[in-house]
Parts: C-alpha cells; sequence; structure tokens
C-alpha cells in the first residue's frame, strides 16, 4: 500500500532537525533508514502528519572507538557501516543476523534502538554491554543509561523533541568476550528469543557478566536473576544450567501465535544456556 | 504539495516533482516507465524490487522517492552495456537460475552488491546474499550456481558454459 500524506522536511544540519522538532512535538517523525517506520506507514497502521527526514546529517554516522576501550556508535550508523567498523567480533556476528542485506543496507543502528520493538535484535545486545543513550533537544544534550532506556513497547525514555545522536558503549572488564543467540520467526526473521551475554573470568570465577534479553517480554530487559546467579560461581555447564532457569524471572512473558509464554519461557532458558556457553568459550 | 528530486537512474539524470509519500518503485516503475523492477509482497519482505542505489543493494518499496535525492540508482535495465549482457544476466541463462523470473531482477541486483564486494563468495556467502529475495518457483540451487558462475567470469573474463543442476 501507499502511506497517507505527509509534509516532508530534510533539515540540513542537526540544529535544524532539533528546531524542527521542537516546533512540531509527536506530529513528527523522524525519518532515518526508515526500515521500521515506512512498513508501518505503508501498513498504515501508523500514520503521521509530518516527516523529518535526519538520514543525511553526516554528523550522526560513524563508529567511533575510544582510546580507552570504549565505543560510540553514531545513531544514523547503518548495520552495514558497523559491520564495516571497528566493531567487536561477536556484534558483527549478530549484526550479520538481523534482516538481509538491503534491510542492513539502510537500517540505523538509533532508528533500530529508539524504535524498540519488543524483538529487535540490537536492544538485547546493548543491554548486555551497558553504557548510555545521548540525547539531544534544543535545550541541550542528556544521557540515559541504557538499563533505563527501554519502557515498554515501542516505548523509550526519549521525549518527543529529541533526536538519539549515538550510543556509547563503556570498555569492558579485562577478557570480557560476548555472545548473541536466537531464534527467530522464519517468516519474519524476528527473534522469537534473543539472548546477549558478556561475561568475563576472574580468579576462576565469573566476575563480570550482563545479559540482555529480547523478543520474551514487552521491552527488552536485563536477566538480573542470570547475572546473580552464576557471579562469583565457576560458569561450569551446571552453574550455567541452573542461572538460565532465572531467564524470565518477573517477567509478564509474551504470548502469540507464533510461540505461546510456556514455549517462549522454554526457549528463553535454552537460548540463555547457549548465548552463556559461547560467551564463556564453549 | 511536491517535492523536487533529481536522481541519475541507470546512467541518465532525471528531474521529477514527487508527492514526499511516493515510494522509489513507484517512481521508477509509473513515472520512468522502468518495469524491470517488480514489486512482490510490498511488506519489504520479498525482494523483487531490489535496485542498487549508490552501488549498494535495497528495497525500493522501502526507500521514499525522496531519499533517492542526489542517489546514483541502477535498475535490472541498466546493467547489460552495449547490447551485450552482463555476466550476471548471462549465468542465470545459463544455469538456468529463473523459472517465472519475477524475482530474477531482484535476484540480480542483490547478487550485484554481493560481486561488488566480494568476487569469490562461497555458496554460503551467496546464500547469505540473497536471504531478502525470494524465490516461489523452486528453490535457490540454480540462482547460487548463477550467481557463483557469474563471479567466475568476472573474475576471469571467460563465459559462462551452459547447464544447471548436475
Amino acid at each position: 500500500m501507499i502511506p497517507a500524506a505527509f509534509a516532508y522536511h530534510r533539515p540540513q544540519s542537526l540544529g535544524d532537525a532539533l528546531a524542527l522538532l521542537s516546533e512540531h512535538g509527536a506530529a513528527a517523525k523522524l525519518l532515518a533508514g526508515g526500515h521500521s517506520l515506512l512498513p508501518l506507514l505503508r501498513l498504515r497502521v501508523a500514520s503521521t502528519e509530518r516527516i523529518v527526514d535526519i538520514g543525511r546529517l553526516g554528523e550522526l554516522k560513524g563508529v567511533r572507538p575510544g582510546a580507552d576501550g570504549s565505543l560510540e556508535i553514531g545513531g544514523l550508523t547503518t548495520y552495514s557501516e558497523l559491520l564495516a567498523g571497528a566493531t567487536m567480533p561477536w556484534v558483527k556476528e549478530a549484526v550479520e543476523g538481523i534482516g538481509d542485506v538491503q534491510v542492513r543496507n539502510r537500517g540505523t543502528v538509533g532508528g533500530a534502538i529508539a524504535h524498540a520493538d519488543p524483538a529487535s535484535d540490537l536492544p538485547a545486545i546493548a543491554l548486555a554491554l551497558g553504557g548510555e543513550i545521548v540525547l539531544q533537544s534544543s535545550s541541550g544534550t542528556r544521557t540515559v543509561p541504557v538499563d533505563e532506556f527501554f519502557l515498554g513497547p515501542f516505548e523509550t525514555a526519549i521525549r518527543s523533541d529529541e533526536i538519539l545522536t549515538s550510543i556509547r558503549f563503556p570498555a569492558q572488564p579485562e577478557g570480557a568476550t560476548g555472545a548473541y543467540r536466537r531464534i527467530d520467526q522464519p517468516a519474519s526473521g524476528y527473534s522469537l528469543v534473543g539472548v546477549a551475554a558478556v561475561a568475563a573470568m576472574a580468579d576462576g570465577r565469573v566476575g563480570h557478566l550482563r545479559v540482555g534479553v529480547t523478543g520474551v517480554g514487552e521491552a527488552a530487559y536485563r536477566a538480573r536473576g542470570v547475572e546473580s546467579a552464576m557471579g562469583g560461581s565457576d560458569g561450569g555447564t551446571e552453574a550455567v544450567a541452573a542461572a538460565a532457569e532465572h531467564a524470565v524471572d518477573g517477567m509478564e512473558v509474551n504470548s502469540d501465535i507464533h510461540a505461546d509464554a510456556a514455549y517462549r519461557s522454554a526457549m528463553a532458558r535454552v537460548i540463555t544456556i547457549r548465548a552463556l556457553e559461547a560467551a564463556l568459550g564453549r | 504539495m511536491t517535492e523536487h528530486v533529481s536522481l541519475t537512474v541507470n546512467g541518465i539524470g532525471r528531474e521529477v516533482d514527487v508527492e514526499p509519500r511516493r515510494l522509489l518503485v513507484q517512481l521508477l516503475r509509473e513515472e520512468l516507465d522502468l518495469t524491470g523492477t517488480h514489486v512482490g509482497c510490498d511488506t519489504s519482505q520479498c525482494g523483487a524490487c531490489t535496485v542498487t542505489m549508490d552501488g549498494r543493494a535495497v528495497k525500493s518499496c522501502t526507500v521514499l522517492a525522496v531519499q533517492a535525492d542526489g542517489a546514483n540508482v541502477t535498475t535490472i535495465e541498466g546493467v547489460a552495456k552495449a547490447g551485450a549482457m552482463h555476466p550476471l544476466q548471462s549465468a542465470f541463462w545459463e544455469k538456468h537460475g529463473l523459472q517465472c523470473g519475477f524475482c530474477t531482477p531482484g535476484m540480480i541486483m542483490a547478487a550485484m552488491d554481493l560481486l561488488d564486494r566480494v568476487s569469490d563468495p562461497s555458496d554460503e556467502e551467496i546464500r547469505h546474499a540473497i536471504e531478502g529475495n525470494i524465490c516461489r518457483c523452486t528453490g535457490y540451487h540454480n540462482i547460487v550456481l548463477a550467481i557463483r558462475e557469474a563471479a567466475r567470469t568476472l573474475r576471469t573474463g571467460e563465459t559462462a558454459s551452459a547447464g544447471g543442476v548436475s
């Protein structure tokens, strides 16, 4: 189908884009790569009075590694650009599995994070890496910890006058390794369950662990029950299996025609085991 | 209300005025009469509408025409040069990489993006590169053979030999 009519703006600078958002607020939608927004507009699931196309703001593109091991990813960086940049190998492997090449050529990191589809892969990866989301508005810049960013289905801490300009990931602990494992719905390619884990051993014990889960709840979340069960353990197969039992602790688990809550919960435990084992190098 | 869009399509500069909601695929098919780019699913899934935009494969049903302002777009009509088929086109013919042909323009444009980046792709890389393109006739075996053959031709300059499943 064809989207309903909208007014179109293509600001030439971030400042101009922010001014347009201040003026129009929730009546305007930001267009980056368009691979979340355009399908919704075309199906007429969503509509908008006006579009502010920020897709050409080069200042919001790029993968910037810091000297201290941190990594900043500009909001308009496409998946393909992320794959070509200085990104951790396990993240690249995960991103290669998102959508298809045409989607990765257009879809952006900031767009996916801001859209916050409850089955999107990047939120789980971001939660496992930690860090913060950088948001700009006409009145200034603020940062929101990634742990506090995803609030519900398609709902985040972004205000209607703000643009997600980048995501900053801190240096990961010494020896940390990560992994992302998922099972997807084969027709749509969206994750039924996706689990990202970053782990580091210290003196033979699990000294650092962050686990992000997507597809299971109304928003991506940190599986803190898994993290605390694993913390200080030897990271062995039994510890992994016991910790994975906590994969959906405290969550209202999604249920739909592709996977009911019981199946999703069972798969969340299985995929958590796989992600933990892979992050621990097994 | 319309927006002015200036873009290059198959090497030819085009100036058009479009409604902002106009999709690139509509511009190509309905205004520029380039109907080789197909609309299959209209939900960003099937890849029949794939074209290259500044060298990278995109689904033209999921790009607004205004987003292509200033871009260099190539459609299936633009891949043959001076009346000679592109090696991908020859290889799809020689290796029987199509039945009904509906998905073929998109397959070829997706393969174009791959062969531009990877000169000697493995079968796995080929299958990964056409993951966003759906064939509903029979499967992907001969499509993979054709893309592999085209890669060989582009590397060595030798032309394709006939024969499909073997």
